[in-house]
């Protein structure tokens, strides 16, 4: 017979938190499992990866990266500074005019509030595969083909990231800070440059974040739009190697490829997971 | 005195809004101008391309003539429905699994009485795979699961396989590979949008429903998840609309061939085609039928989540009218009673 009911429940408490844990520890191998094998083979070389898997690391990691940035067909180095360069470009204009949008509606009472904010909401649902025919069309008319141009300047209007910026505006941003800076006689432009933004910062770093993040992945589009061998992106690159006869090539550079596109990443998210985290409930929906 | 320094404020305000008013106007500008030159033009010419026959056969360029609704019918008649099947096919079977672990282990994160330790590191690991680019981790799919690769090396080793499964030559192979690309991308991003609704429940109810005798399992069932259910409709149509729109992943790993027999070609993939030819009428007829399925999705859950707001606002107008018939009815009968 049990001694008592407390220590029988305490006893089944710590056993469920067992099965919890060896859960968690089981889906988190199951995430991080393809990861390891690929900086394990990363580090190693061609004739060491066809012989076999090694669950140990190689001496080969600067050999593959050497011979991956010297590799004339695949021009690395070009991609990887055109994808921060497109990334950045959209994180700066996505979450600027974001936020701008969000403060026309936050803080000006016009006719057509109400409106532009119902507009804004509808239009978030429309994928951007289903304007793509006629984007690149129109980028084909104005000789924007193979530009970054495409690519930088429609994120001005993100929906999704509009709203985000308002919501939080909602929460920090009193109209009283406002009307103070009018009286000190602050144009409305510079109000809200100097004044709305830097209060604004915490959000715009997440979206930042968010939207340099979802550039530097993005396939579909850019695919679409750079055709030059010098204009390609990282994930333009990736598909190039894939189509390539594989018999041919060195897996060395192939997993050294892959861990360029995908580790600084998981670096960057690994020192803001705590902002990160917080941020992908913020601007979703109140439950 | 206290009235009057109101009123300058309300004439103050009053004024002011009627001056800086424009500015709104002003800001909205860019946002506008922007999507009305890179999204709105592109979907109105969408529409138009789609009655239009234009592609190249050879070299010789095929209209662009005006065909009415035959694109429509056309890629009704090709292989439309395989396509849509595979499509869907690969979200629900991904989505199943992907809510159930996610709402375990939501409900585990936020259970009180469990406290469980470091569930920040576990957050932090399971999120990951989502901010991972889809491509090179299908690249990374494709070299880990080939014939020679080290996942069957792995499993010749432990004796689980006799001789190299060929993942890539099966049909279930394959799905089953972009089923579990796309479950690692987004099981994290569900588990932390779950997690979030149910730290919206008010924890009171759920105290009142313990202290009633609720077990932890009624306190699921039967206070979580209908509060839950908001939420978790917008979890659903966010991920079909997400599912319909299916492409990186198996785009990179099949090569955009859709291998084995065009068994895993999603519509967008057919769609990236009808690009890469250049024909634009039969892209544009595909274009509107995906944006006429992701529109009806999204009214749906814009529906499901006011609904409970429109039925308290009717309750509230039909309670209105009752006090005033009864109020009404109340008048006549006083009037009645002095006549």
């Amino acid at each position: 017979m049990s001694r008592n009911p407390g220590e029988a429940a305490r006893l089944q408490l710590k056993l469920t938190r067992a099965v919890c844990y060896i859960v968690l520890v089981l889906i988190s191998l199951m995430c991080l499992f393809s990861f390891y094998v690929l900086i394990i083979n990363s580090t190693r070389s061609h004739p060491d990866i066809q012989k076999g898997f090694s669950f140990f690391p190689g001496k080969s990691f600067w050999y593959n990266l050497n011979n991956l940035l010297n590799n004339q067909n695949l021009p690395v180095v070009k991609a990887i500074f055109n994808s921060l360069f497109i990334s950045s470009g959209v994180a700066v204009v996505t979450t600027y005019f974001s936020a701008l949008t969000a403060y026309a509606i936050h803080a000006y009472d016009f006719r057509f509030r109400k409106a532009a904010f119902a507009f804004i909401m509808m239009i978030m649902m429309v994928p951007s595969q289903v304007t793509a025919l006629g984007f690149v069309r129109l980028m084909g008319t104005f000789n924007l083909i193979d530009t970054f141009i495409p690519l930088i300047i429609p994120s001005a209007a993100s929906p999704i990231v509009f709203f985000f910026m308002k919501q939080y505006m909602e929460a920090v941003l009193p109209l009283e800070i406002v009307e103070a800076a009018r009286i000190d006689g602050s144009n409305e432009f510079m109000t809200f440059n100097f004044i709305v933004l830097p209060i604004m910062k915490p959000a715009i770093a997440v979206q930042a974040i968010f939207s340099f993040v979802s550039s530097w992945n993005n396939y579909f589009i850019p695919s679409l739009i750079l055709k030059s061998t010098e204009n390609k992106t990282v994930p333009l690159l990736i598909a190039q190697l894939r189509n390539a006869d594989f018999l041919k090539f060195d897996m060395g550079q192939v997993y050294m490829l892959i861990t360029i596109a995908i580790v600084p990443v998981i670096i960057v998210y690994l020192l803001l997971s705590r902002y990160i985290i917080r941020g992908i409930t913020l601007g979703s929906i109140k439950g | 005195m206290d009235t009057v320094h109101n009123q300058t404020a309300a004439a103050r305000k009053k004024s002011g809004s009627v001056k800086y008013s424009k500015w709104g106007y002003i800001f909205l500008i860019p946002f506008f101008l922007v999507y009305f030159i890179f999204s709105l033009i592109p979907l109105v010419s969408v529409f138009y391309n789609s009655f239009f026959e234009n592609y190249m056969s050879g070299l010789t360029q095929i209209g662009p003539n005006f065909v009415g609704f035959d694109n429509y019918r056309k890629i009704f008649e090709a292989d439309l429905g395989k396509y849509f099947y595979n499509t869907m096919l690969i979200w629900i079977v991904g989505f199943i699994p992907q809510i159930l672990i996610s709402l375990l282990l939501a409900s585990w994160f936020t259970n009180l009485r469990l406290r469980l330790r470091a569930t920040g590191v576990f957050k932090t690991i399971i999120y990951l795979p989502n901010l991972i680019m889809a491509s090179a981790f299908a690249l990374l799919f494709y070299v880990l699961f080939s014939d020679a690769g080290p996942i069957n090396d792995i499993l010749l080793h432990l004796g689980i396989l006799d001789e190299p499964y060929r993942f890539q030559s099966e049909v279930a192979g394959t799905r089953g590979l972009i089923i579990a690309m796309n479950f690692l991308l987004w099981f994290g991003n569900t588990t932390i949008l779950l997690m979030a609704g149910i730290m919206g429940i008010d924890t009171s109810l759920i105290e009142a429903a313990e202290i009633d005798g609720a077990k932890p399992a009624q306190l699921f069932w039967l206070i979580t998840m209908p509060l839950l259910k908001p939420i978790f409709i917008y979890v659903l149509i966010t991920s079909m609309i997400g599912g319909l729109q299916l492409f990186d992943v198996p785009q990179i790993l099949t090569n955009g061939t859709g291998s084995p027999d065009r068994t895993s070609t999603t519509l967008v993939m057919l769609l990236n085609n009808h690009l890469y030819s250049k024909n634009y009428g039969l892209g544009g007829a595909l274009s509107v039928i995906l944006l006429l399925i992701s529109a009806a999705l999204s009214l749906l859950v814009y529906d499901t989540l006011t609904r409970e707001q429109r039925l308290l606002r009717k309750e509230q107008k039909l309670m209105r009218r009752d006090q005033k018939l009864r109020k009404e009815k109340q008048k006549l009968k006083r009037g009645g009673a002095v006549q």
